[in-house]
């Protein structure tokens, strides 16, 4: 059995108050904490100074963006360390306008365990995604462009992980998608490209429209935009919140559903490999996707207590993503593609832990994911950059020329697939086993199963295809014949050089949380301002540990016989010709043709129709009222001017004189109308004394 | 004497434009610099008052009226020249002599044909008297005048200097110039709500006691004022005359007319400070004066807001003209800032203001973007544009930006308004249907997709991509330093706005604060 953990062991009794005062063996003050806002700042001096540079930009651009990221990783490692050793709580808030009501704008920063373990995962990912960056990019168009708006996108990650309030964070949030907009679309010559920017940005703003409703929902009913106090409301959980505690938590999940991909929004993912590689890595690993799992971990004190009930939907959300983008990898040429569907295969593992309530499990899945994934989308982008192109039909027996790229790799790949001891297995393990604990609505029935059992197995068969696709990505790409042009070599030691960093934390990172022997991951994470349960288990379960294992190596098994016997004739048998499931996977369940079947209707017929109206409906009723207008000034100006007795002369000179109307003098017209209208305002006047 | 005692520094910021509007009307006709200096110099004095009026303001006392004088005007009618202004007048004020120097500036080499500079530069000096006019009349018979003097001005700018391609006009069934369809239209429309506002005007005068066209003393009287059993009528009179000007759907169809066809300075004076004449109309006088009417019309307000949201976006994306495109994209941010109103809340009229700020703003610079672009390109049909950020990257970059601000991006200007009027629809004022409000929330919510919809895809069609062989080879200018000059203000109080919007709510608040709980009580 599982055990409940209750925070406030390890917080004071009083901890809830915003600034968290009175944490035990915690620090609440001191430069590091009290000067987060340097780590906010930073990124957008770069982003804005490399814009300005000029000329100078291309050969101070990067170095520029480098020495920022630098301090932000530095100044991270530093928070995160803090974190590890004393703890620490801390909350800084800085009013940027009154709205009145009471309600207030906010800019701030919090450091707790959740956003110090975000700090330092984005900023030593992004340092060296940048470092990466500077070999990758080299003789690339808007090179120094490039560097400014990946400043933008870290910065604005950072500005999201550290909000206090839920303005910060959609501030933030929207900033990322922006960012996104830019690095996608970074070859915009192409429209390719660019439409893959604008379908980002796109579908993140519908989801964004739950985000906004959802933050507008809760904070009204709580009369605060603090995301403490409304936790600290959920907590207590009496008046208006707990009315629109779930739908309010359910909006906010839909906004997180664009952000972290989470099927049916993660449509916009695999096209955003259209972005340069060193972006795709910082966007699959610490940016971007990691916001919604972010948010969920943020709010997860509302999702544990007043609105446990949206936690059945987040599981099954989690666990239809897991499983179905999987699937899509299978069918997978593209080595990018292959990587990008696993990363939604990831991430649907953290939204079900967080449903499943196992908040650690979730966010250290996404602290070591962030790890090997960028390690194999750099890893990826060594061998793209060798062989210039993404398909893996180009590519095969790469492990000779590129050892480091081919042996980082292959940990990133094991990790992923879930082998101890690398970081991947421990994070997996930790999912499933929060599966197996959990409690509440999570455990609800359906069908005569439990989901928490139904999605464990799901996340196990998820497993195993995640495995197989791996092991069919590397020996498509590094073994086997070369089948591609050109005279591939090991990529510049920038390049390799933040491989074989990454490939470290790859192998080590999972021993943060070893269930029973080492939970510091689940201490750490722990340190909030606020108080919850989460289910995780004290002790390493062997029969969920081997299930997981078995997963795993069947995966690698079935990939290994069928890719590693004869090298050169795998591409041959690689399709798996289902009837029927083949087409559906190849053509991503015919989601994307749907969506743009709706967009095409609102672009289409929908905007057509309303600037018929306009024109044809709307304005014919003013044009209509302007003729009468026309002929009752020309009728009263015929009777001023002539008599009765020219009335008919005037009535037959205004039949052939509207064909002038528009061809006369301007005042002249003016007047005609000026005069039909005081006319109008007389007769309302007399109507008007005449009703009183 | 002080300089802002008995209202002499306000009556600057109007007659300052008006004596320089007479002064360049002496200038030689050839040579134009004496007029183009004379303009700016009068615009920047103008904004000088105004900023220094923004310093000396008592922000403590936002909530009444500072600066002002009461004299004497009309005894006849009990018309006095009553001015004076408040937290909510204050940025107004300053944002319309902002945009005037701004114009001047744009307007340094860029004028449409058939030129003639020294007229054109009168006109937007007496505009920029009626407009800062408006925003500091507290006299009903002087407001009206100002916001009935800025017609004029612009319907001789769109009639003489604008668009002259013809288009067969429906029910007319007759092929015109579009600048004379625009321009008549643009001033029948107004003046048919006019005419219905000053109906409400002399309604208020009549069943006033003492008779009186006084804001501040018929907002004292409201409650007698609203008890009259035709109190309702008055109301919808002053509604319909600033629905109009907002542009409000669906009295909306000037607008698209008027700045498609509008010279490129002429259009940013438009959207940027001549929409705001209506919502600041609802705000100044038709609320405070008739709390009770105004929240027994703000479900059809809000319902109508939404509409507009909705529609307007739906009808961007349906044009090939870029700046029609822009055009339209007002009838839907006007109506966020229409659905603040609505809420008749201190949260909603606080986001309705900043809105309205962040709306002349950004949509003044889209407008001279376009115009830019036109000037160029000698089109602004967007299936023929495209590249351009190849082709002029400084243009493209500003163009990138100021959609994305214009799409209500959080951290920019335009989002605290959007988010401001959704987050009150959620609470409207105590009585009102909540379940009706929340619905136009969810509708404006969606508003917001469709408006990112329409930007994005303008600025995939204009802005990204490979330029089309029709330009190809073109030697294109990018922005030069007068537009640069004209802009860069701009983009810096987009950031500004959006990093700290307390430039605005630090004068609006209190004020809204104080005149929703005088008209609502509590």
């Amino acid at each position: 059995m599982g055990s409940l953990t209750r925070l406030g062991m390890f917080l004071a009794e009083e901890g809830g108050e915003h600034g968290g005062g009175g944490v035990e063996a915690g620090i609440t003050s001191g430069w590091a904490v009290e000067n987060v806002w340097l780590i906010l700042v930073l990124p957008f001096v770069a982003a804005l100074l490399i814009v300005f540079l000029g000329k100078a930009n291309e050969k101070w651009g990067h170095r520029l963006a480098i020495a920022m990221m630098g301090y932000v990783f530095f100044h991270g490692t530093w928070l995160w360390i803090l974190t590890m050793t004393d703890g620490v709580l801390y909350e800084a808030s800085y009013v940027i306008g009154d709205l009145g009501s009471g309600f207030a704008f906010e800019l701030g920063w919090v450091v707790d365990g959740l956003s110090s373990m975000m700090f330092f995962v984005v900023g030593t990912v992004a340092l060296l995604v940048y470092i990466y960056a500077v070999g990758y990019m080299k003789g690339e168009i808007r090179y120094a462009g490039f560097f400014s708006a990946i400043s933008l996108f870290a910065g604005a990650m950072l500005v999201l992980v550290a909000a206090p309030n839920l303005v910060q964070l959609i501030i933030g949030w929207e900033l990322v998608g922006v960012a996104s907009y830019l690095l996608i679309g970074h070859y915009w010559e192409e429209k390719e490209n660019s439409s893959a920017g604008m379908k980002a940005f796109y579908v993140n703003k519908v989801a964004d429209v739950g985000l906004i409703l959802g933050a507008i929902m809760l904070s009204a009913s709580v009369g605060t935009f603090n995301i403490t106090g409304i936790l600290d409301a959920a907590e207590e959980g009496a008046g208006e919140l707990s009315s629109v505690a779930v739908v309010g938590a359910l909006l906010l999940f839909f906004g997180a559903m664009g952000k972290s991909a989470q099927f049916p929004l993660h449509v916009w993912l695999p096209d955003a490999m259209a972005g340069p590689t060193p972006v795709s890595a910082l966007m699959h690993a610490a940016t971007m996707v990691t916001a919604g799992v972010y948010l969920l971990g943020r709010m997860f004190p509302l999702y544990e207590g007043l609105a446990a009930d949206a936690r059945p939907w987040i599981m099954l959300i989690g666990g239809l993503t897991l499983f179905l983008t999987g699937l899509i990898a299978l069918v997978q040429w593209d080595l990018k593609k292959i990587l990008a569907y696993s990363t939604l295969s990831q991430l649907g593992y953290m939204v079900l832990a967080m449903g499943a309530g196992a908040y650690t499990a979730g966010l250290f899945h996404l602290f070591t994911h962030a790890f090997f994934k960028a390690l194999l989308f750099l890893g990826a982008g060594s061998v793209i950059h060798a062989v210039h192109s993404n398909d893996m039909r180009d590519m095969g027996g790469m492990r000779k020329p590129m050892p480091i790229t081919y042996w980082t790799f292959v940990i990133g790949s094991l990790a992923l697939a879930g082998i101890p001891p690398l970081a991947g297995f421990f994070s997996k393990d930790e999912i499933l086993a929060g599966l197996t604990h959990a409690e509440g609505p999570s455990t609800a029935m359906v069908l005569g199963i439990g989901i928490d059992t139904f999605f464990f197995w799901t996340a196990v068969f998820g497993a195993a295809i995640t495995a197989f696709y791996m092991t069919r990505a590397v020996f498509l790409t590094f073994h086997g014949e070369y089948k591609g042009h050109g005279h591939p070599h090991e990529s510049p030691a920038s390049m390799s050089a933040p491989l074989v960093v990454l490939g470290v934390f790859s192998v080590g990172a999972g021993f943060l949380n070893v269930p029973g022997v080492f939970t510091g991951m689940t201490k750490w994470l722990e340190i909030r301002a606020n108080e919850f349960y989460e289910f995780h288990p004290e002790s390493l379960d062997l029969g969920v540990a081997l299930t997981g294992l078995t997963a795993g190596v069947v995966g690698i098994a079935i990939g290994w016989w069928l890719f590693a016997r004869d090298a050169d004739t795998q591409a041959e048998r690689d399709r798996l010709h289902i009837p029927g499931l083949y087409p559906l996977l190849e053509n991503k369940y015919y989601l994307d043709d749907f969506y743009l079947a709706i967009v095409a209707f609102i672009k289409g017929p929908l905007a057509r129709f309303i600037d018929w109206f306009n024109g044809h409906v709307i304005d014919a009723v003013i044009n209509g009222a302007g003729l009468v207008g026309v002929w009752l000034g020309r009728a009263v100006y015929g009777v001023d001017q002539k008599g009765i007795d020219a009335a008919v002369n005037g009535l037959a000179g205004a039949a052939g004189a509207s064909g002038a109307v528009f061809r006369r003098a301007q005042t002249g017209r003016v007047q005609q109308y000026a005069a039909a209208f005081i006319l109008g305002v007389v007769v309302l006047v007399i109507s008007f004394v005449f009703v009183l | 004497m002080d300089f802002w005692d008995d209202g002499l520094g306000l009556s600057l910021t109007i007659f300052v434009p008006l004596i320089g509007a007479l002064l360049v009307g002496f200038t030689s006709k050839k040579n134009e610099e004496p007029a183009k200096w004379l303009s700016l110099l009068t615009a920047l004095v103008t904004l000088g008052i105004t900023i220094a009026a923004a310093l000396a303001f008592d922000y403590d006392a936002a909530a009444s009226f500072q600066f002002g004088t009461d004299l004497e005007w009309i005894p006849g009618i009990d018309a006095s020249y009553q001015i004076g202004i408040d937290g909510i007048s204050l940025p107004m004020l300053v944002l319309s002599a902002f945009v005037t120097v701004l114009a001047i500036i744009y307007s340094w080499n860029h004028w449409d044909e058939p030129k003639n500079p020294k007229a054109f530069l009168i006109l937007i000096l007496v505009l920029a008297a009626g407009m800062n006019g408006t925003f500091v009349a507290l006299d009903l018979i002087l407001f009206f005048i100002f916001f009935e003097v800025v017609l004029l001005p612009m319907y001789f700018m769109i009639g003489i200097w604008g668009d002259t391609s013809e288009k067969k006009i429906p029910v007319f069934n007759r092929v015109t110039e579009m600048r004379l369809y625009a321009s008549i239209k643009f001033f029948v429309f107004t003046f048919f709500g006019s005419a219905f506002m000053l109906l409400g005007f002399l309604a208020l005068y009549f069943n006033s006691d003492p008779a009186t066209f006084s804001i501040p003393d018929l907002i004292e009287q409201a409650p007698a004022l609203g008890a009259l059993p035709f109190a309702g009528w008055i109301f919808a009179g002053l509604a319909l005359g600033f629905a109009v000007k907002v542009p409000m759907w669906p009295l909306h169809t000037w607008l698209p007319d008027a700045h498609t066809a509008a010279p490129t300075v002429g259009s940013v004076l438009l959207a940027a400070i001549l929409l705001k004449l209506g919502s600041y109309g609802f705000i100044r006088i038709a609320i405070p004066v008739l709390p009770e009417q105004a929240k027994l019309w703000a479900p059809a307000i809000a319902v109508l807001s939404v509409i507009g949201i909705i529609y307007g976006s739906l009808a961007c994306l349906a044009q090939q003209d870029m700046k029609r495109l822009i055009a339209f994209s007002s009838v839907g941010h006007m109506g966020f800032v229409m659905l603040g109103i609505s809420t008749m809340t201190d949260i909603g009229i606080n986001a309705s203001i900043i809105g309205m700020v962040a709306h002349g703003v950004i949509t003044g610079l889209l407008f001279f973007l376009a115009g830019s672009m036109h000037h160029r390109y000698h089109t602004r049909d967007m299936e023929r544009l495209g590249g351009n950020l190849a082709l002029m990257p400084r243009l493209g970059w500003i163009l990138s930006f100021t959609a994305m601000a214009s799409l209500g991006l959080p951290g920019l200007a335009g989002f605290w308004g959007e988010f401001g009027s959704m987050l009150a629809a959620y609470n409207p004022l105590e009585g009102l249907d909540e379940g009706l409000f929340r619905g136009a929330m969810v509708t404006a919510a969606i508003g917001t997709v469709l408006t990112a919809g329409y930007l994005l895809w303008m600025l995939q069609k204009v802005n990204l991509g490979k330029p089309s062989a029709e330009w190809e080879g073109h030697e294109f200018h990018d922005a030069d330093g007068f537009e640069m000059a004209a802009w860069v203000p701009l983009l810096i109080s987009i950031v500004a706005l959006g990093v700290y919007p307390k430039l605005v709510f630090g004068a609006t608040t209190p004020a809204v604060t104080e005149l929703v709980a005088k008209a609502f009580g509590g």
